[in-house]
């Protein structure tokens, strides 16, 4: 019982990150048809910039981890932002481009990362508390997990609060739908584009903070191997929606932590099958939009 | 029967009334300068691609700046492009000019802040979104026209909290009809609003139209012919993406058997034009061999028509 709570609740908080990623990844491509490759770079950045706020803070308690939280959400955000403005608004519309860019953008930001940062794994710190256990069943439990979780609800939380409360989450609900029928009301879309790539970017900088603290480490390719995954939960998901996305988060971490205890370390493996699955019998994901 | 709109002061008008030797109401743009009243669009040399494929060419008219004006023609001759060529929804290069000032350098979402409002065939409501969160995001202007949206569409009220995706058709299009005008608009580009809607829908649409046209100008896209002859004043006809002809009064023209039969494919007591026509795609081979028919139709129509043997508007 014990091992099932364990992988349960480590599944959930690997979930977590995978929905921080996955829900800016679905949400930009739900509106403007972008896959935006680069978008782990958007993560890894925000884990960087966390991780330097709180080196510099001095201090690895509870405030510098919410400082480092709010600087990777800030740097993420604005980095999503200026990817959209400068490089994909001249390409929408053209998805090859789109994609050029965005993968090279990627590389390219690996490179300034390791030029910056080093190519080693930089170990992390955090509060205290985060190393010890709590006791769940029989289960001891890796308080970061609960961090995670917590935060990815939190998120989650906040932007069905956006969504469905605000002229801007209309628009973007409606711009799923309609891109073009939203323009056609005299709206200017393209801010809620880089709205969008702004909100993607702050939870991926998020994400990217707690993925160092779930990992304890933060390196330039941490959100290349997370967007893999990202991009498996938001096509099981189905493009553009939010809740699939969270619900594939969940879904994909569990069956990638089960399928790796239980089945001689074939996580990975699983998982593809899933997507596999998927695409052959609901193409359009569990809450996708049917073409 | 027939029920023209109101007669205007507007000499465009007098075309509509009974008065063919005066200015029409549709008109080529450049035979429209001598008009009294400044025409609230003037589409000059439009030419639009879908995908790289030409859907409109060289399309030239103008719409008067009161009344409905029919834009009629087969299934496929490019009404539909037309109309989103105006506002930039696709490529285009031509001049469009609204209300006196050219918009064909602009984004949609400029023009229609400009006072267009559009209501697109098959009524693109958003389905997931609450009929309220419909029309609240249509509002554009400082203080909207609920008053009169609630008036027409009293329906709409009592279902303000219902995902418009879970209406009628009817209902959808009185959704996508109230979007429209909720804001003071200089011009109303209205794409077939009666498509696949119930008898009984298809009269309060009308009326409905009616209505709006009493004070701001329509550009009407329309299959049903029977609601093209109780609004509409002039009207111009489209075959092959391009013009073909235009008149000052749609009823005369859907009283000349030969021509409606020729440009439509029906006659207009038939009622809807879309029912008669041999099908889709027609406008590939109807684009020729019809503007060489329309040619021998220009005697025979009334002076204030023009039927286009080149589609193009001199």
């Amino acid at each position: 019982m014990s091992t099932i709570v364990l992988l349960t609740v480590t599944g959930l908080g690997l979930g977590a990150l995978y929905f921080l990623v996955a829900s800016g990844l679905s949400l930009i491509y739900g509106l403007m048809g972008v896959l935006n490759f680069a978008h782990g770079s958007f993560l890894t950045l925000g884990a960087f910039a966390g991780w330097e706020f709180a080196r510099r803070a001095g201090a690895d308690n509870w405030w510098t981890f919410l400082g480092s939280l709010l600087v990777g959400a800030v740097v993420g955000a604005l980095f999503a932002a200026f990817t959209e403005f400068v490089l994909i608004r001249k390409l929408y519309e053209r998805h090859i481009e789109q994609v050029l860019v965005t993968v090279g953008l990627s590389l390219a930001s690996v490179a300034l990362f390791d030029g910056i940062w080093g190519t080693d794994t930089i170990h992390i710190s955090g509060p205290e508390w985060f190393r010890e256990t709590t006791g769940i069943l029989g289960a001891q439990i890796s308080n970061d997990r609960f961090v995670a979780i917590i935060a990815a609800v939190l998120v989650l939380l906040g932007l069905v609060f956006f969504l469905k409360r605000t002229r801007y989450g209309m628009i973007i609900r409606a711009g799923v739908e309609s891109r073009s029928m939203v323009t056609a009301l005299g709206i200017d879309v393209r801010k809620a584009f880089t709205l969008v790539f702004a909100i993607g970017g702050a939870a991926a900088g998020l994400g990217g903070v707690l993925a160092s603290h779930y990992f304890q480490y933060v390196s330039p390719l941490l959100g290349g191997s997370l967007l893999i995954f990202a991009f498996i939960v938001t096509v099981i998901g189905g493009l553009g929606s939010l809740t699939g996305a969270a619900i594939a988060s969940v879904v994909v971490a569990l069956l990638q932590q089960f399928a790796n205890f239980y089945l001689n370390g074939t996580g990975d493996f699983v998982v593809v099958v899933a997507l596999a699955l998927v695409l052959l019998f609901r193409p359009s994901g569990l809450l996708g939009r049917k073409s | 029967m027939s029920q023209h709109p109101q007669p205007s002061a507007d000499a465009a008008h007098a075309g509509a009334t009974g008065a063919p030797a005066q200015a029409a109401a549709v008109q080529p743009a450049a035979a429209q300068a001598g008009a009294h009243a400044r025409p609230v669009l003037e589409i000059a040399g439009l030419t639009a691609h879908i995908a790289g494929q030409q859907v409109v060419e060289d399309v030239s008219f103008s719409v008067p700046a009161t009344g409905i004006t029919a834009l009629l023609g087969r299934n496929g001759v490019g009404k539909t492009s037309t109309i989103k060529a105006v506002i930039g929804l696709i490529s285009r290069t031509g001049s469009v000019t609204l209300d006196g000032e050219r918009i064909d350098k602009e984004p949609t979402f400029k023009i229609i802040r400009r006072g267009v409002g559009y209501v697109p065939e098959d009524r693109e409501v958003f389905s997931k979104l609450t009929v309220a969160e419909n029309l609240r995001l249509a509002e554009r202007d400082a203080s909207p026209r609920r008053q009169l949206v609630e008036e027409l569409f009293p329906d709409l009220l009592k279902r303000a909290s219902q995902m418009a995706g879970t209406l009628s058709g009817g209902q959808q299009q009185m959704v996508s009809l109230a979007r429209a005008l909720l804001n003071e608009n200089k011009l109303l580009l209205i794409d077939e609003p009666t498509k696949g809607l119930a008898p009984k829908i298809v009269q309060e649409v009308a009326e409905t139209l009616e209505r709006a046209a009493e004070t701001v100008p329509i550009l009407l896209v329309e299959q049903n012919l029977q609601v093209v002859r109780q609004l509409a004043a002039g009207a111009v006809v489209l075959s092959g993406g391009r013009v073909v002809h235009t008149t000052a009064s749609a009823l005369e023209f859907l009283d000349n058997e030969d021509l409606t039969q020729r440009l439509l494919g029906v006659h207009a007591d038939a009622g809807h034009g879309e029912d008669a026509a041999a099908g889709h795609g027609e406008d590939t081979d109807a684009g020729h061999g019809e503007n060489a028919e329309a040619g021998h139709g220009e005697a025979a129509a009334p002076a204030n028509t023009q039927t286009n043997p080149n589609g193009a508007q001199k």
